[in-house]
C-alpha cells in the first residue's frame, strides 16, 4: 500500500525578485509529523501556504493521496482533506468563538445556521482534545494564546489527513505547548500527516519523525532528530555554525528610571488585572518579568506605554510622574516599546518597511527638515537598519506586508532600538525570530544595557528571561509575588511561583 | 427573551428617546388626529425609499465594499424604468426594468472594484456622475406612468389602534415589500449562513479565504442584491411614490442613506428606524410650511430634518465601528 500521502514536486515560486521557493521536493507520509525549519524569510510559510492553495505557485504540482490538487484554490484544498493553523491568526475578530470555528462549514437547518449544534461541536471538540475554550467568547476579547487555540480548533474540526501548523507555539506557554505537541502525537498515531513549522529546536526535536531544512528558498537537507542535535540543526539552517554564547557582562545598575507605586489596572473585560503591583527598574540593568501569560503582564505593559488607562496607584519615569500620559508623551520621555502583537501595534500595514523604519522620529531631522520630509534620508538610514538588524528583503521599498513574520518583528525591534531611549519596554521581542536572530537581537539588548539603558523584558520564554536578565520579577495574579536572582534560581522554583506557589 | 429585557438599560438615552417619542405621539394624537396620522404616515413614505437605498449601503459594506454610487443606481433605475413603464404602457414591466438596471449598474461598480481593485470612492463618483450626465440628456418632458399601483390596508395590522390607521394602512405594493425586505434582511445577516459569510468577507476576507469561501464571488454576489434593492428604490420613487421622472429626482438620497447607515451601526432595522425618524422629521417640517409659519424663512424649516439628523447622530455615535475590510480590495498573494 502507497504510504505517500502528499508529494510536492519540483515547486517554485517568486515574489518581485525574491525566489521564496526555488524547485522545493517534499514528501510527506501517513502518520508522519515532518518539521520544516528554516530562517525568516526561508520560504517556510510560502510553501505550506502552496499546499493550502493561499498563494499560487509558478511552478509545480502538489499531489495529496494521489490526486493532483489544482494550485492557488484553497476550498479545493480543504476538500481534499487538508488543514491549516496560520503563522497570522486567519480569525474574525468581532465574532464569537463558535462563529470562527464553524465559518465555511456551519451546522445548519436549511439556510439558517444552527447555533445550538455550532456551540456542541466546539464543545465537543475542546473535550476530546483538551484545548478548553468558551464558545460563545468573542475572539478579539482573548488573549492571543487563546486566538491561538481557536486558530487550532478551527483546523482540527474537520478531520484532517495532512494538518499544517504554521509557528503554532510562537504564542503559547509552555504548558500550552506541552499540550498542543501532545495532540500533534495523538492525530499522528490516527494516521494524520502533520506538517509542523517552529523555530524551537526542542519542540523539533520533541515530536518530529523527520526533520526539513530551507534556507533561502531551496530545500538543503533531511535529518531526523536522533541523529541531530540542536547546533547540527542550526548549523544547517544558517550555514554555519552558531555558537550559543552570549556577551554578557557584569551589570552595573544605577539609579531608578522607572517606579511603579501600587498600580491598579483593568482588562478589556473590565476586571482588575494589575493588581497593586509596585517594582522599580533601574539604569543598565535587565529585568526580566515572568509569568504565566494573562496575570496582568499585557495590561501592564499597555498601562506604562500610555496606551491603557490605570486606575489606580501611579508610576513615574526618570522622576516625573507619567500617570495620564498618552503613548507619544511617553515615548519622548525616553520610552521604547516592542509590542507583544506587532501587527496591531508595532506595524502600519500598508505603509512600506522604510516608512515603518522611522514610524518614531520621521518628523525629527534629518528625516525631516521643518514641514519637509527628507525621504533621501530615510531611504538611507533605513537601508542601514536593514543591513544591520538582517531584514530580508530586496529594498525597503516595498510594502512591509511582504515580509516574512520574523522579519516584520525584526522591523520593530530595529525602530525601537535605534533610538536614543533611557527605556526600552520590551514584549516578546523574539516572538517568532529564528535562532540566529534571536542571539543578534539578545546581544544587542545586553549591549544597550551595557550603555545605561534600563529594559523591561517581558517574555513567555523562560529561557530568554533566564539568560539575559540581571534581575527576575516573577508575576502571578497582577501583582509581583517575588524578585529573584538568576545565578541562583532553578526552574522548577520559578515555575511554581508562577502558578502562584508562595515562597 | 427574558435576557434581553434584562440587560435592557432603563437609564439609557435609547430607552428615554423612545419613551419620549411614544408620549410625544399620544399627545399629538390627542390634539389632533388627523393631522397627526397623516404626518406619521407621510413620514412612512418619506422614510421608505431612504431605509430601502440605505440597504444597499450595508448588503456592500457588509460584505466590504464601500458603495458612494447607490444615488446613480437609482436614478438610472428610476430613469429606465419610467421610460419603459411609460412606453409599454405597464408599470409592472417598468419596475421589472428598474430592478434589473439597478444590477446591471452595480455589476459594473463590482468589476471596477472588487475584480480591478479600483479605488472604490472614485468608482461611486463615476457612476453617480454617469447616472446624472446619461439621464438629464436622454431626458424628454411629458411621459406619464400609465396607471398605478392599487392600494393596501394591511389586514389585521391596519386595524390597530393608534399605529394601525397611519403606519399600516393604503399601502402600495412597493411600500409593502419594503416593509417586509427590510427584516428579511436582518435575519439573513445574523442568523443565516449567507449572512456569516457575507460578515466575514466584510470584517477579514483572508479568514474567509482560508475557510475556504470565494471571496470574490461573495462580495460580488452581495454587491449586485444591493444594486437589485437600489433599482428597486428608483422604480419606487419615480413608479409610486412620485409617479414621474424629473431631472435629479435623487438629491441626494443615496448619500443621505449612507449616513443613516452608519447611524444605524451597519443594521438593517437600526438603519430603518433612522429612516423612519428622518422621514418623520421631514413630515412634520412640511406640515409646519403647510401651517405657514409665516415669520421664519422657508429654507430654514427644509432644513430641519437634517438637523435633527445631525444632532441625533452627535449625541449618539458613541463607538461606531464600520466592517473592518470595508473599502479594501482583497488581493490573495497579499494576505
Ligand atoms: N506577498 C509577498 N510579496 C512579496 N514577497 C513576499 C510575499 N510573501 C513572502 N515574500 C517573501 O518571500 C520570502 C519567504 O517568505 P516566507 O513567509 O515564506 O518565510 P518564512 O520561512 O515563513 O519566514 P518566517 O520564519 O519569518 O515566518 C521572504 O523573503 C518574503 O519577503
Ligand atoms: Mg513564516
Amino acid at each position: 500500500m502507497d504510504t505517500t500521502l502528499l508529494r510536492i514536486e519540483n515547486l517554485s515560486k517568486t515574489f518581485a525578485t525574491v525566489k521564496a521557493n526555488d524547485n522545493i521536493s517534499l514528501e510527506v507520509n501517513k502518520g508522519e509529523v515532518v518539521a520544516l525549519l528554516g530562517e525568516n524569510g526561508a520560504g517556510k510559510s510560502t510553501l505550506v501556504k502552496s499546499v493550502f492553495g493561499l498563494v499560487k505557485p509558478d511552478s509545480g504540482t502538489i499531489t495529496i493521496k494521489g490526486e493532483v490538487i489544482e494550485a492557488g484554490d484553497t476550498a479545493a484544498a480543504i476538500r481534499h482533506g487538508i488543514g491549516m493553523v496560520h503563522q497570522h491568526f486567519q480569525l474574525v475578530p468581532v465574532m464569537s468563538v463558535a462563529e470562527n470555528i464553524i465559518l465555511g462549514d456551519e451546522p445548519h437547518k436549511g439556510a439558517f445556521i444552527s447555533y445550538a449544534e455550532a456551540r456542541e461541536s466546539v464543545k465537543e471538540l475542546s473535550d476530546k482534545f483538551g484545548l478548553d475554550i468558551d464558545p460563545d467568547a468573542i475572539v478579539e476579547d482573548l488573549p492571543v494564546g487563546l486566538q491561538q487555540r481557536v486558530e487550532i480548533l478551527k483546523a482540527l474540526r474537520k478531520n484532517v489527513d495532512l494538518l499544517i501548523l504554521d509557528e503554532p507555539t510562537a504564542v503559547l506557554t509552555p504548558q500550552e505547548i506541552e499540550e498542543l505537541l501532545q495532540v500533534i502525537r495523538n492525530l499522528s498515531s490516527q494516521g494524520v500527516g502533520i506538517i509542523f513549522i517552529t523555530h524551537k529546536l526542542r519542540e523539533v526535536l520533541a515530536v518530529a519523525d523527520r526533520i526539513v531544512v530551507l534556507r533561502n528558498g531551496k530545500s538543503v537537507g533531511t535529518a531526523t532528530p536522533k541523529e541531530s542535535t540542536e547546533s547540527s540543526l542550526a548549523q544547517l539552517m544558517i550555514g554555519r555554525e552558531v555558537i550559543f554564547r552570549l556577551d554578557k557582562k557584569e551589570a552595573k545598575p544605577g539609579a531608578v528610571v522607572l517606579e511603579i507605586d501600587d498600580l491598579y489596572v483593568k482588562d478589556d473585560r473590565k476586571l482588575m488585572s494589575v493588581n497593586g503591583l509596585s517594582l522599580s527598574l533601574h539604569a543598565g540593568e535587565i529585568l526580566g518579568v515572568a509569568g504565566v501569560e494573562g496575570n496582568g503582564q499585557r495590561e501592564l505593559v499597555e498601562a506604562l506605554t500610555g496606551m491603557r488607562p490605570t486606575v489606580k496607584g501611579s508610576f513615574s519615569i526618570l522622576g516625573e510622574v507619567a500617570i495620564g500620559k498618552n503613548p507619544h508623551a511617553i515615548h519622548t520621555m525616553g520610552v521604547s516599546h516592542v509590542p507583544e502583537d506587532r501587527e496591531k501595534d508595532g506595524l502600519i500595514a500598508t505603509l512600506s518597511i522604510d516608512e515603518n523604519l522611522v514610524l518614531n522620529q520621521y518628523k525629527n531631522p534629518p528625516f525631516a527638515k521643518g514641514w519637509i520630509r527628507n525621504i533621501a534620508a530615510v531611504n538611507s538610514y533605513a537601508a542601514k537598519m536593514i543591513e544591520k538588524f538582517d531584514v530580508r528583503t530586496p529594498s525597503g521599498k516595498y510594502p512591509i506586508n511582504s515580509l516574512s513574520g520574523g522579519n516584520k518583528q525584526k522591523v520593530v525591534i530595529a525602530r525601537e532600538m535605534s533610538q536614543d531611549s533611557k527605556i526600552i519596554i520590551a514584549s516578546q521581542p523574539t516572538r517568532g525570530i529564528d535562532i540566529g536572530s534571536i542571539e543578534f537581537i539578545h546581544n544587542q539588548l545586553l549591549a544597550s544595557r551595557d550603555s545605561g539603558v534600563a529594559v523591561l523584558l517581558v517574555s513567555a520564554e523562560l529561557d530568554e528571561i533566564l539568560s539575559i536578565s540581571d534581575r527576575i520579577a516573577v508575576m502571578y495574579g497582577g501583582k509581583i509575588v517575588a524578585i529573584l536572582d538568576p545565578h541562583d534560581v532553578d526552574r522548577t522554583q520559578i515555575g511554581r511561583l508562577m502558578a502562584g506557589a508562595t515562597q | 427573551m427574558l435576557n434581553t429585557i434584562k440587560s435592557f438599560n432603563f437609564k439609557s438615552w435609547k430607552f428615554l428617546l423612545s419613551v419620549a417619542t411614544v408620549a410625544l405621539w399620544i399627545y399629538c394624537y390627542s390634539a389632533n388626529m388627523d393631522i397627526t396620522n397623516s404626518v406619521v404616515a407621510s413620514g412612512m413614505r418619506f422614510g421608505m425609499p431612504l431605509a430601502l437605498a440605505s440597504m444597499v449601503g450595508i448588503m456592500c459594506e457588509r460584505s466590504g465594499v464601500i458603495n458612494i454610487g447607490i444615488e446613480g443606481t437609482m436614478l438610472l433605475s428610476g430613469f429606465t424604468g419610467f421610460y419603459v413603464a411609460s412606453y409599454s404602457k405597464n408599470i409592472v414591466i417598468g419596475l421589472v426594468i428598474a430592478i434589473l438596471t439597478g444590477v446591471l449598474t452595480s455589476f459594473v461598480h463590482a468589476m471596477m472594484t472588487i475584480k480591478w481593485g479600483m479605488d472604490q470612492i472614485i468608482a461611486g463618483t463615476i457612476i453617480n456622475i454617469l447616472a446624472s450626465g446619461l439621464t438629464s440628456f436622454l431626458y424628454r418632458e411629458g411621459s406619464t406612468v400609465p396607471n398605478t399601483w392599487p392600494i393596501f390596508d394591511i389586514p389585521v395590522l391596519s386595524k390597530i389602534p393608534l399605529l394601525g390607521a397611519s403606519l399600516f394602512s393604503q399601502l402600495g405594493p412597493i411600500q409593502l415589500f419594503g416593509m417586509f425586505l427590510i427584516p428579511a434582511i436582518w435575519v439573513m445577516m445574523n442568523k443565516t449562513r449567507w449572512g456569516l459569510r457575507t460578515r466575514s468577507v466584510g470584517e477579514n476576507p483572508g479568514a474567509a479565504d482560508t475557510a475556504g469561501i470565494n471571496v470574490i464571488r461573495m462580495r460580488m454576489t452581495n454587491v449586485m442584491i444591493g444594486g437589485a434593492i437600489g433599482g428597486l428604490v428608483g422604480g419606487f420613487i419615480c413608479l409610486e411614490l412620485v409617479g414621474s421622472f424629473s431631472k435629479d429626482f435623487t438629491a441626494g438620497t443615496g448619500f443621505t442613506a449612507l449616513a443613516l447607515m452608519i447611524f444605524g451601526r451597519w443594521n438593517p432595522l437600526g438603519a430603518f428606524a433612522a429612516a423612519i425618524l428622518f422621514g418623520l422629521a421631514q413630515a412634520l417640517a412640511t406640515q409646519l410650511q403647510i401651517f405657514g409659519v409665516n415669520n421664519v424663512p422657508n429654507q430654514f424649516i427644509t432644513i430641519l430634518p437634517y438637523v435633527f439628523t445631525i444632532l441625533v447622530l452627535a449625541f449618539s455615535a458613541g463607538k461606531v465601528r464600520p466592517p473592518a475590510a470595508a473599502g479594501k480590495p482583497y488581493e490573495k498573494e497579499q494576505s
